[in-house]
């Protein structure tokens, strides 16, 4: 692959985990437990569309065919998308939610201070624009791990069997090809599996604050980089792209 | 028909515009602690830049006067005009007073 190509598929995979996880924040509208919870995770929600917009725009323009953030968005099937597997999986109830944001956010956190210092100006400036929103994300979502795990005997074993669930989707954060090697070496990406050692010291301080437990890494799922999914992203993405497909390019 | 609470306590919210400036209440929040308070008020006030800073506190701190002693509290000052300070020119250029 060309450099341009890597860096096109690079963006790509930045800009469909955002957006995956807008989506999932955005189905919690209207449905959380409070007004001021609900219109928390809608905000959430704007902010990955502000950061999947970011980088499918620059895809777009990295790649050079004319192809904005609304067609890479909704033009694309399921095994075309990259984005991470644990952005895709359902809500859930609502520490499930929370247990699969907080290990996202704290990967995005130690993932974007790093990616401040690519070499390539528009990442870093993305990650920069990027980073102040995951801080506030990580800390949203771990008071909410210690507020559930170290709350009351149901709380705390929601808290636990969602942690347990996520687990095996961990791993696929840390997975590198060689797409990501190449960026890496070049310093414009960034090498995740030197982030993981810090992840799990900040996940495991929060667990141990809630008084949660993590499972042993046993089985990690994984497949994201080719384009293979867990089977909940296509529904999602039939609901997503039902109305431009049905009639593309409407204007309203 | 008593509903039992289910929302959390109830928080006052306070914004700062801009550095310097008083903090001005603006409303209220549930949040059941209070760094939940304060990302609650966060999202709900500051959305549009509204602010700098943010003060939360708990509606049960707040000791407010008694409505019923609303003559006996305010109405012996609108007969006096001596005590405002309505005889001043503001000097130019002051702002903020």
């Amino acid at each position: 692959m060309a450099n341009k190509d890597l860096l096109f598929q690079y963006c790509l995979r930045l800009g469909d985990t955002h957006n995956v996880l807008s989506h999932r924040m955005a189905e919690w509208c209207s449905n959380a437990h409070i007004l001021e919870e609900d219109i928390a995770m809608t905000n959430i929600s704007l902010d990955h569309i502000g950061a999947a917009s970011a980088w499918l725009t620059y895809a777009g323009q990295v790649e050079g065919k004319g192809r904005t953030e609304d067609d890479l968005t909704f033009r694309r099937d399921e095994r075309d998308y990259y984005n991470m597997l644990i952005a895709e999986l359902p809500n859930g109830n609502f520490a499930d939610t929370i247990a699969r944001n907080f290990m996202f956010d704290v990967f995005a956190k130690l993932y974007y201070t790093q990616l401040m210092e690519s070499a390539d100006e528009t990442l870093a400036g993305i990650a920069g624009k990027v980073i102040k929103e995951a801080n506030y994300h990580l800390k949203h979502s771990s008071q909410w791990v210690v507020r559930l795990g170290d709350g009351t005997d149901e709380s705390h074993e929601k808290m636990q069997s969602a942690i347990n669930e996520v687990w095996q989707f961990t791993g696929n954060m840390f997975e590198m090809d060689s797409v990501d090697q190449t960026l890496a070496d070049a310093g414009v990406g960034v090498d995740v599996t030197e982030l993981q050692d810090s992840w799990m010291a900040i996940v495991e301080d929060v667990l141990e604050e809630a008084k949660l437990t993590h499972p042993v890494d046993e089985f990690m799922m994984t497949g994201s980089k080719q384009g293979m999914h867990t089977e909940k992203l296509g529904h999602m993405l039939a609901e997503m792209q039902f109305l431009p497909r049905a009639y593309p390019d409407a204007k309203w | 028909m008593s509903v039992e609470n289910t929302q959390g306590q109830l928080w006052e919210v306070f914004i700062q515009s801009k550095n310097n400036l008083p903090y001005k209440h603006v409303g209220s929040v549930h949040a059941s602690d209070k760094e939940m308070a304060i990302q609650n008020a966060r999202d709900l006030y500051t959305r549009r830049s509204e602010g700098r800073g943010i003060w939360v506190v708990p509606s049960n701190c707040i000791v407010a006067s008694d409505p019923q002693d609303e003559e006996a509290m305010f109405d012996p000052s609108d007969d006096k005009i001596y005590r405002h300070a309505t005889f001043y020119k503001m000097p130019e250029g002051s702002q903020n007073i």
